[in-house]
């Protein structure tokens, strides 16, 4: 089902995976500082051999290199710099107004929807810059597929749903095949196998979102950005979707925007804190305060800002 | 003693607090004025109703409702029917569909998808607004002025450009207006999320509004623009300004275009015409006609109810 998508899993690599062909020992990288004290833990830099085997098993997929994105005037965030890596669950944080979902729409080029959004800095995708004037945000977003916050499924079948996306890009294939397996990969199958042709409003809200994941996994994209997938649903729809994740990761890139830090914790690999600065005319501009490992992350922040959000202090 | 002193919950006392009466008096003085008022339209339309009835009486008791149809123009009430103003009626409602429909569901489609919110867009938005309330008679002189006067050797040469192209186009610009708001608010109301949900499977923007954006708008589109059929419908006075006719002529074997170009009436006119007739039995033929408009217009409404419900059952 994926023939003309594979070529991009296979783009030429980037200079950060080239160099790290050489191998070296397996520890993972940030794992062994977890009970120093604050000062010298800041100061430490992990060893290169670590960092290398890292990238050798999860390359960088996006680098964002100093993000700024603009609402007309707005500065709206400001200075984000951080790497996506293969096969992954990379989550951004923060309070509310932070940017965190501006810079996740930066990923697939949504922001271009809104007339007056500017975006500012670098966005490589396997080392293409994403806003190169020559990349079509038709294509990027083919590769980089979307889960948002409400579950918005199109007022159709279930089985439309999920073959709009391979039908406008062109897929030759079965279509009930690729149907059956996005629905299965989804783990929503076995709920709707007997009515693909009911209208996809008839289901549960957890279960429109696990065919918005479907049909966002459908096209076969190389990365799924979620924006508070779960906020709209209940605890149980939540652990399955959360769960649904952690499966997805063996063959997908995940970025995830959410509210809920015991989810970030849960699930992700990667965190990244994002926090909000109030300028003397009222405006909030978000930044990046702290990226890193996520058992790092909510074990040994660095950041005093960060410590203070996920410990509940803030905000 | 407590600091607190218990409260007493006997319940003779709880029922005699729980059961008191509430005097709402303003409540129900305007429940009252709601249902005065509402009865009173009622009664006004009924009394319009039953008199037009009674008046028309006379007509069905020495004539079928098939002669009264299918008769001629004439002078002579004992032989006086409606068939060209009948013919000439839904001949201007295919050409003021054939003109307002392409052009204003285009322009509201451009305005709501296509063009960006400027100062220039946003003045063209409240003109179209206030074109909505002109007058008729207005739209008449423009008519008049432009088809009648200007174009007169594409309109009807033979006529003086008082021809059915004339009328057509006139009714045309009349409900323009109309359309176009109806269908940008039905474009409106489809929920966002359907917009980025087709976007983010990589959707281009004529995928978006062609497959998903315009079957969600469509049904609120045909309401707004058949409902503005029923007004171009029952419109005499611009008709009476670019010369709709009540004297007998004959269409009979003209080619299409000589047809077109041609002399024409129209039911709203011919009322106007035949209420100034000094003769009684004019006023029981206009009763039977406003009858006849009455029904055309029920129809024309029915279709409207009846072709959203089937749209909205296939979403």
């Amino acid at each position: 089902m994926s023939q003309e998508r594979e070529g991009v899993r296979e783009m030429p690599t980037t200079e950060t995976t080239r160099a790290a062909q050489d191998g070296g020992s397996r520890s993972g990288f940030g794992e062994q500082t977890h009970d120093r004290p604050l000062a010298s833990r800041r100061m430490e830099v992990p060893d290169d051999k670590a960092r290398i085997d890292d990238l050798n098993e999860h390359p960088v997929v996006i680098d964002v290199r100093d993000l700024n994105v603009f609402y007309g005037d707005f500065h709206a965030v400001k200075g984000v710099a951080l790497q996506i890596r293969q096969n992954e669950i990379t989550a951004l944080i923060g309070p509310s107004g932070c940017g965190k979902s501006t810079v996740l729409r930066c990923f697939n080029r949504m922001n271009d929807l809104i007339d007056i959004a500017r975006v500012e800095g670098e966005v490589l995708y396997h080392g293409v810059n994403l806003y190169d004037t020559a990349v079509d945000p038709i294509e990027v977003r083919r590769h980089v597929g979307m889960v948002f916050q409400k579950p918005n499924p199109f007022p159709k079948s279930i089985y439309d749903n999920i073959s709009f996306g391979p039908r406008i890009a062109g897929y030759k294939g079965n279509m009930d095949d690729l149907v059956e397996q996005s629905l299965l990969r989804a783990a929503l199958w076995d709920e709707v196998k007997d009515k693909l042709k009911e209208s996809a409003y008839a289901l549960s809200g957890g279960q429109q979102q696990r065919l918005c994941i479907a049909r966002a996994i459908a096209t076969n994209p190389d990365v799924v950005l979620m924006d508070e997938p779960c906020s709209a649903l209940d605890p149980i729809a939540t652990l399955r979707i959360e769960e649904l994740m952690q499966e997805l990761k063996a063959d997908y890139t995940i970025i995830i925007v959410t509210h809920n830090m015991q989810q970030a914790a849960r699930v992700s690999d990667r965190t990244a804190f994002f926090n909000v600065q109030v300028n003397e005319k009222g405006q909030r501009t978000g930044h990046l305060v702290e990226f890193g490992e996520t058992g790092r992350i909510f074990t040994n922040p660095i950041e005093k800002a960060t410590e203070d959000y996920i410990t509940g202090r803030f905000g | 003693m407590a600091i607190t002193t218990p409260r007493a919950y006997a319940p003779d006392a709880v029922r005699r607090v729980l059961q008191r009466k509430k005097r709402d008096v303003r409540g129900r003085t305007f429940h009252v004025g709601l249902v005065a008022t509402l009865l009173t339209s009622v009664a006004i339309l009924v009394i319009l109703m039953v008199d037009v009835v009674l008046d028309s009486l006379t007509v069905w008791e020495t004539r079928s409702l098939g002669s009264f149809l299918t008769s001629q123009l004439s002078a002579d009430p004992a032989v006086a029917g409606i068939a060209q103003a009948l013919y000439g009626s839904i001949v201007l409602m295919i050409f003021t569909i054939a003109i307002a429909f392409p052009l204003g569901i285009s322009a509201a489609i451009y305005l709501e998808e296509y063009a960006r919110d400027t100062r220039f867009t946003r003045i063209i938005n409240a003109n179209i607004r206030n074109l909505a309330g002109v007058p008729s008679i207005v739209y008449g002189i423009l008519g008049l002025a432009l088809f009648v006067k200007a174009l007169e050797s594409i309109t009807g040469p033979q006529v003086h450009g008082r021809s059915v192209i004339s009328g057509g186009f006139t009714l045309g610009l009349l409900v323009l207006p109309i359309v176009i708001i109806t269908t940008a608010e039905a474009l409106r109301a489809v929920p966002g999320g359907i917009r980025e949900a087709a976007y983010g499977v990589g959707a281009t923007q004529w995928q978006m509004i062609r497959q998903h954006v315009f079957p969600v708008a469509a049904p609120g589109i045909l309401t707004g623009t058949i409902l503005s059929i029923g007004r171009a419908f029952g419109e005499a006075a611009p008709l009476l300004m670019v010369g709709g006719i009540t004297t007998f002529f004959q269409a009979g074997d003209a080619s299409i275009v000589e047809q077109l170009q041609g002399r024409f009436s129209a039911l709203p006119v011919l009322v106007f015409s035949w209420v100034r007739f000094p003769q009684d039995e004019f006023r029981a033929l206009t009763a039977a006609l406003i009858i006849v408009m009455l029904v055309v217009l029920l129809l024309i409404n029915a279709t409207g109810i009846y072709l959203r419900n089937r749209y909205e059952k296939d979403l």
